[in-house]
């Protein structure tokens, strides 16, 4: 009896492949460029101290209870989380008409949040999309929303390669054209994987098209503060569709801002156009919530809760992502000035335009070969790379190998 | 021009019994109400309780700075997972031996049966068959349902289990539908414990059950959530599942630490995956990783290290088994206890169940009206199906349930 005879097996992700090639990779001078966490300038994930802190505190806290949390998670953890996305001041909240589910990671919000729309954005017709996804983007995101029955998924243009920035007149083409009320997947900021994010201004055009074609919004927000080093800043494309009364869906990681990877907190923030719809909405969560994990695990978000709910440890929060997110900027510019002495040519201003975790650095795909098998520096197939990974250490061997990758014969 | 609400006929959900039982206990304002409803451990003082290792190793964790902070790997803590297995397994089970057992780290139980039945619609009986049976016990956790279909499993029907009549296992129901059941139909089977019933099959029918399953060619896929707390011991237990290892099955068994180690809210399950060798092994891994990849992307570290810390030093692990023995031993008391004052108060019927069912819960027999008095009457919540939990019994409150239901059985039909 064979029950699994005829399974094939997956080839490898990109990422799973890379990680393989830098693994075997025995050279001293090897870089890692293209891992998923913000790195220090030791080359351990950031955690803000004050995180580090609580978390002590908590992993010997006598008064938390083993028990089952409500399947939305901790209440306090949702109210936190919203209005650390929204502002405190949201007229939504203040409507009482957002929904707040804890989710397992960012990756969960996106898929509760995927199949909370597939059963109920038209509840009157099998709804199967379509939802518009940027181009590039997560490649697990198209692999999430087809897992939660999204049947038509499409690209709107984002990324223009050889600017290496936004191609914002194609975007908004792209979002006029897509047939109405279509669902538009968009990043509030720190776009992964090319770190390039739009500005207030083309948001602004974008809302208005969205408007227009009555789309409908689904951001993500990996890592809120990390960004520009500013959480209202980061928040604030959320917030401008908010001030016009469009509904959204808003997935929110906290694993970045609060280097919380382990603990996968993550949360799905939806913004209703009426209060009426709350409970309704709620209980179809719930009821989704419990065929995919019953519950979410609490830890990581009690200490999101404790530092959000106190002013104290929320100034001392935010100061430790500053921090982070200046270094990242330092490595930034130091990367500029450092290929600009190198005698590269072309632009690398993109580089300091960007910002969060990744950014792109327009090589194209046999630069990235080289990168890879002559320098063992390893990044992603279309270019972009972990900045954050980038410290004093190997910044003069990762300039000297991205010069070399450029300037090298084809 | 105001956008429109892609939401205008949400309709609400249904509540579940179990959480709005939980709702109206809370609310009710009598001084001797008692929650025989809750799915969880409770002490004599009607408290949950902290396992003492899990403060030890909640410290150690704690005191731990060399910890990493990463992502964990998608398939979770190995260490946790291999332990885990050898849990369920045995140490020297000859699968373990033969390379040929993997585990999924998962978000507890319900993740575990998530992950199973997400790759089992997909790889099992063809490719993306939605049409396999999957057979649930009659009855059995209200969410199993719900799992297997919203992972696409368009026929989720019931195997007769329960008989309601004699109290006790409906085994020849049970294999007669297992030989009417369609070839790789997927059946779900309760490791021990029996969730809501208690009644557990003996070992002998066990294997009678074994025997029909091979020869039919059906899918083992255990929920293993009890072990440990329905007899007291580990091995003992997981008897079943390692039966059928022996006879050779492929199987998948889901296995949640939430009672066994109190750890309710840190979401610590294992999907162990038994396969024929181990190369097919490594494909079905490389599948589920995808699967957990769009699920939620790496699982949570807290619970999963605390376990692996506590299976893996022996000093802890017998610590551990120490206080799950004192959990089970706890709930075999007041099960002796509640027989004991049922048969001392006379209550018409035998009430032999009550000690020979096993585990949290325990099917009373009483019938709705009857449940309908103890919650209206008496504050005494139970599930309309007379389903009780055992850890909400304790000294204090024993006396008042055995008269209430002695009330209720007596005076309302």
């Amino acid at each position: 009896m064979r029950a699994f005879l005829d399974t094939p097996a997956v080839p490898p992700t990109q990422q799973a492949r890379l990680l393989a090639a830098f693994s075997r990779d025995a050279h001293p001078d090897r870089v890692y460029l293209a891992g998923g966490e913000h790195l220090n300038e030791e080359g351990k994930p950031t955690i803000p101290p004050i995180v580090s802190q609580i978390k002590q505190q908590m992993g010997t806290d006598p008064t938390l209870i083993p028990e089952y949390p409500s399947a939305l998670g901790l209440p306090e953890f949702s109210r936190r989380a919203t209005e650390l996305a929204l502002g405190r001041e949201s007229r939504a909240i203040t409507e009482n008409r957002v929904l707040g589910v804890q989710t397992v990671g960012g990756a969960g919000a996106v898929r509760l949040g995927a199949e909370l729309l597939r059963r109920w954005y038209d509840a009157s017709s099998s709804w199967r999309g379509p939802v518009l996804l940027s181009s590039p983007c997560d490649e697990s995101l198209a692999e999430i929303l087809e897992a939660a029955g999204i049947g038509e998924l499409r690209q709107y243009q984002f990324w223009d390669a050889e600017r290496c920035g936004l191609c914002v007149e194609k975007l908004l083409e792209d979002l006029k054209e897509c047939p109405e009320q279509s669902v538009i997947v968009l990043s509030a900021s720190a776009h992964y994987p090319t770190g390039v994010d739009l500005s207030q201004e083309d948001w602004k055009r974008v809302s208005e098209v969205m408007l227009m074609r009555r789309h409908f919004p689904f951001f993500l927000m990996p890592a809120q503060g990390m960004c520009k080093g500013d959480i209202d800043q980061d928040a604030w494309p959320v917030r401008h569709c908010v001030s016009l009364g469009m509904e959204l869906l808003c997935a929110q990681s906290f694993s970045h801002n609060f280097g919380l990877y382990g603990d996968r907190v993550g949360h799905l923030l939806c913004v209703l156009r009426e209060n009426s719809l709350l409970l309704a909405v709620q209980s179809q969560a719930e009821k989704l919530v419990r065929t995919l994990w019953s519950c979410p695990s609490v830890g990581g978000a009690h200490v999101v809760a404790t530092v959000l709910g106190n002013p104290a440890h929320f100034v001392e929060w935010q100061a430790g992502i500053r921090g982070a997110v200046e270094r990242c900027m330092l490595v930034r510019e130091s990367l500029r000035e450092k290929l600009r002495l190198l005698g590269s040519t072309g632009q690398w201003d993109h580089l300091i335009k960007q910002g969060g975790l990744y950014c792109s650095t327009g090589l194209n795909d046999q630069q990235v070969e080289f990168l890879a098998k002559r320098r063992h520096v390893y990044i992603l197939p279309n270019g972009c790379l972990n900045i954050s990974a980038i410290n004093s250490r190997n910044l003069d061997y990762v300039a000297e190998s991205i010069h070399m990758a450029l300037t090298s014969p084809f | 021009v105001a956008p429109p609400s892609g939401k205008t006929e949400v309709p609400q959900a249904a509540p579940v019994a179990v959480f709005k039982l939980t709702a109206d206990f809370r609310d009710d304002k009598d001084p001797n109400k008692v929650n025989l409803g809750v799915g969880a451990y409770r002490t004599d003082e009607g408290q949950p309780w902290v396992l003492p290792v899990v403060r030890k190793v909640e410290k150690i964790i704690a005191d731990d700075h060399s910890l990493n902070h990463e992502y964990l790997p998608i398939l979770g803590l190995p260490e946790f997972r291999s332990s885990s297995s050898k849990i369920a397994l045995g140490e020297d089970s000859p699968a373990i031996l033969e390379n040929r057992v993997g585990a999924v780290q998962c978000l507890g139980g319900t993740g575990a049966l998530k992950i199973g039945a997400e790759f089992l619609h997909r790889w099992h009986n063809g490719q993306d068959n939605t049409k396999t049976p999957v057979y649930v016990s009659a009855p059995t956790w209200e969410n199993h349902n719900a799992v297997f279909a919203n992972a696409g499993f368009e026929d989720v029907r019931p195997y007769k289990y329960w008989d309601a009549e004699k109290r006790g296992l409906d085994l020849s129901g049970f294999l007669s539908d297992l030989e009417s059941a369609p070839e790789h139909s997927i059946f779900v089977l309760h490791a021990c414990a029996h969730n809501p019933t208690g009644t557990d099959p003996s070992q002998d029918e066990w294997k009678q059950v074994a025997e029909v399953m091979k020869r039919r060619n059906l899918f083992v896929f255990f929920d293993s959530a009890y072990q440990g707390f329905a007899s007291g011991c580990l091995d003992k237990d997981a008897w079943a599942v390692r039966y059928f290892v022996s006879q050779g099955f492929e199987i998948f068994c889901a296995q949640s630490f939430s009672k066994n180690f109190g750890l309710y809210n840190e979401r610590v399950g294992n999907l162990t995956i038994v396969a024929k060798d181990n190369e097919n092994l490594t494909r079905v891994l490389s599948q589920m990783e995808k699967i957990v990849r769009i699920t939620w992307s790496n699982p949570p570290s807290q619970g999963a290290r605390l376990v692996s810390i506590t299976l893996n030093d022996p000093e802890l692990f017998a610590e551990w088994k120490d206080n799950v023995k004192t959990m089970a031993d706890r709930v075999l008391l007041m099960r002796a206890q509640l027989k004991a004052k049922l048969q001392a108060l006379g209550t018409p019927g035998t009430w032999e169940h009550i000690t020979e069912q096993i585990g949290m819960f325990s099917f009373t027999g009483l019938n709705p009206q009857q449940v309908q008095y103890m919650v209206k009457q008496k504050h005494i919540y139970l599930m309309a199906s007379g389903r009780i939990n055992m850890c909400g019994l304790t000294t204090k409150n024993i006396d008042y349930v055995a008269e209430s239901i002695h009330e209720a059985v007596t005076t309302v039909q």
